[in-house]
């Protein structure tokens, strides 16, 4: 990645913004007086602020890299992923979930789950969450410091004493220590607020990224039916190997290719698994039982501000494929017209690699081509278009090529695309200096409060339902409020360590994110069975989830997916499941994943419901008051409009979603 | 919690809409993006959004304790 030249203007916006997040840290700081204060926001924030921070603790820089990169990848189908992925479930936990939360008096996930089941419930669901929420924000800044190190031209060296710190080290260090400033100073309601001014940054610095696209690409109609050309011959955008063609609507129509199953649609995945696996079993599993986003409804005001968090939230968010997914089709579109001179960037390659590859240019024979391509794919190391670099040698054995054209030419030979360099390959397209400053500032934001949402999350589970919990009970609020101020600190410093790691072992972060996959599929079953079935007992659910969680590892241990397949039927890249034996073959990576979190639900639904038949209840009815839907009494305030109420609301949300889906059918 | 969010949300995109304003103003040619073949001040026409947008949050923030329609 070339760095961007950023002139003092975007400089300026960077500055500004950082400066803003602080000072909202430093003005919150004298309110926070209490563990409480610190941890839960009091129970103080309006509505529309706990909404939008509701989607952004969601909407991460990794988010929004990642669905340019599905979008350019998978097309409008992508959207699913809110659509059907998302909305429901926030529906169905303002209408039915909230009020146990919220009405429970909890102030964890987990501890309402101890509330509901017992400690060992607990004590497995936040360690689970603890551990993950410091790999997710090791993630989140290990990602912003790359991101940093690359885009910025100064080359930062310090030595302390025996240290030596790069410039990695330095971004890291030093955005770190920012978020720590804002979270120590101002607690929850600092990372509230700046998620919420992060929303602000990403709607306001991406809007014109898509605007100056879609205008490039001749407006939505023309970017259609250029990605109907696409669809026809994925390959020539490198998008699918050679051979592979779908129908003109794949990229543009949501659910036709779907429907007419899994080898018709580039996402490889059959109308069930896309409907029950992730918009039932692993949508509902997470928005319902994630304590990063509920933590943002539970810090609302009241009861109905709490419960319509998640509405307020569900709009923008239904939204918001026009924002993040969008740019990846003007990627793809703008890739299939030459006149614009635009590629998604391919993998980088070093400097000493293309110029072994530009010297096997220079002497290949113009008539054996196909020798000449594996040579220069060796070079590169990289898969290359033979048709393109047959051009490229002709065209230097007709006249002498400078060496930049021939790297130029390589470049766009190149045969792989990186699809995460999507969305800033546009931003550097489009942005004049001033838009460029804004445009970045919102990805470090995100990347910023993804840190400061994972850490405020950890803090409050961490003081909560593992220090309160089994540490030291019955001390004073004082005490607590410290020990979360510690756990701060202390979050941040993992998390730092987290991002070594990732920065050291590339394969170390895909096996964490496979085992929280394993951890988090079967977690809904329990939720749902716990809420609505007063039967659930605390050994049911704690055995099931083991079981659930046991079934998911099995289940990745024995299928694989497709282009993982070796010559006997084995499976070749073990971190693509098979390690125990193929017996069962996914078209794709997303189908195997849907099939393994339907059948890790299946597994938890069922044990739960046996053992729990089996077990003797340990909580009586009463004591399960304002835990269980059935035993809990509805509330319905009658000074509230009807057109209020969460339900009616949530079914208005509902009739629009159906309209966009039908909209892009 | 004591603070409104919207006083810095209205005061920081007033400032950067001030900034895009006056750079686009004054740079002219390398504030212009050329796309699909009209050209556009993309830093002066933005930078009057986000400070149309900054200036509604300060109203809103001044009007006093009443939170949107949405709360």
């Amino acid at each position: 990645m070339q760095p961007i030249a950023l002139h003092l203007i975007d400089y300026t916006i960077l500055i500004a913004y950082v400066g803003f997040v602080l000072g909202i840290g430093w003005a919150l700081s004298r309110y926070m007086k209490s563990s409480s204060d610190f941890l839960t926001s009091a129970r103080s924030i309006p509505t529309w602020v706990t909404g939008l921070a509701f989607i952004s603790a969601n909407l991460g820089a990794l988010e929004l890299v990642g669905m340019a990169a599905s979008g350019a990848k998978y097309g409008i189908a992508t959207a699913h992923f809110y659509w059907v992925g998302a909305i429901p479930a926030m529906i169905f936990l303002a209408v039915f979930m909230m009020p146990f939360y919220y009405g429970s008096k909890a102030r964890s996930v987990p501890e309402y789950l101890k509330m509901r089941f017992d400690e060992r419930v607990r004590a497995l669901n936040s360690l689970a969450f603890a551990v993950m929420t410091i790999f997710a924000s090791g993630i989140s800044i290990n990602a912003l410091a790359k991101l940093l190190t690359n885009l910025l031209p100064w080359q930062l060296n310090l030595s302390l004493g025996m240290l030596h710190l790069g410039s990695y080290d330095c971004y890291l260090w030093i955005c770190s220590g920012v978020v720590l400033l804002y979270v120590l100073k101002g607690g929850l309601t600092s990372a509230i607020y700046t998620e919420v001014l992060q929303f602000f940054m990403i709607v306001l610095g991406f809007a014109p990224v898509v605007y100056l696209g879609m205008k490039d690409v001749g407006g939505w109609h023309a970017m259609n039916q250029t990605l109907q050309g696409v669809a026809m011959n994925p390959s020539s955008d490198y998008l699918q190997a050679p051979g592979i063609h779908y129908s003109a609507n794949a990229w543009t129509s949501a659910w036709r290719p779907l429907l007419e199953g899994s080898a018709h649609n580039p996402m490889g995945v059959d109308l069930f698994a896309m409907v029950f696996g992730l918009g039932f079993v692993l949508s509902f599993g997470y928005w319902c039982t994630n304590f990063l986003v509920v933590q943002r409804a539970m810090a609302a005001k009241n009861m109905t501000a709490a419960r319509n968090t998640p509405l307020v939230a569900a709009l923008p968010k239904m939204l918001f494929p026009f924002l993040v997914i969008v740019p990846g089709m003007i990627a793809a579109a703008l890739m299939a017209m030459p006149e614009k001179n635009y590629r998604i960037p391919p993998p980088i390659v070093s400097a000493a690699r293309y110029d072994a590859a530009v010297a096997d240019v220079r002497k290949a024979d113009p008539a054996q081509i196909p020798d000449a391509c594996k040579a220069i794919s060796a070079d590169l190391g990289l898969n290359v278009d033979q048709v393109r670099i047959g051009l490229l040698i002709q065209a230097n054995a007709q006249a002498r090529l400078t060496d930049d054209d021939i790297r130029k030419g390589l470049y766009d030979g190149i045969a792989v695309n990186d699809y995460d360099s999507v969305i800033l390959s546009l931003v550097r397209k489009y942005c004049p200096p001033g838009l460029l400053g804004l445009a970045l500032t919102a990805l470090l934001a995100s990347f910023m409060s993804g840190m400061a949402g994972n850490v405020t999350a950890f803090n409050t589970v961490f003081t909560y339902d593992l220090y309160q919990a089994y540490m030291a009970r019955n001390k004073s609020d004082h005490h607590y409020f410290w020990v979360s101020k510690i756990a701060t600190v202390g979050g941040i410093l993992l998390s730092i360590a987290a991002a070594y790691f990732a920065s050291m072992f590339y394969n170390a972060m895909d096996i964490i994110q496979l085992v929280f996959g394993f951890v988090n599929a079967p977690l809904f079953a329990t939720f749902l069975l716990g809420m609505f079935w007063r039967r659930t007992t605390g050994t049911g659910a704690f055995y099931g989830l083991f079981g659930g969680i046991g079934a998911s590892a099995l289940f990745h241990a024995v299928t694989t997916v497709r282009d993982n397949l070796g010559p006997n039927h084995e499976a070749l890249n073990k971190m693509k499941g098979g390690y125990l034996g193929v017996h069962g073959v996914f078209p794709s990576e997303m189908a195997q994943n849907f099939w393994l979190a339907t059948f890790a639900f299946l597994v938890c639904l069922t044990l739960t419901l046996v053992i729990s038949l089996a077990t003797k209840r340990t909580k009586s009815d009463e004591e399960l008051k304002g835990l269980v839907y059935s035993l809990t009494p509805r509330e319905v305030d009658p000074n509230q409009p009807v057109w209020q109420r969460p339900a009616v609301m949530g079914l208005v949300l509902l009739a629009g979603c159906v309209l966009l889906n039908w909209i892009f059918w | 919690m004591g603070l409104d969010i919207r006083w810095p949300i209205g005061l920081m995109f007033t400032l950067i809409g001030v900034l895009l304003v006056g750079y686009g103003a004054v740079q002219g040619a390398s504030a212009t993006v050329q796309v699909a073949g009209s050209s556009l001040n993309m830093d002066l026409c933005w930078g009057l959004v986000l400070l149309v947008f900054g200036a509604a949050m300060l109203l809103g923030a001044s009007l006093g304790g009443k939170q949107p329609p949405s709360a």
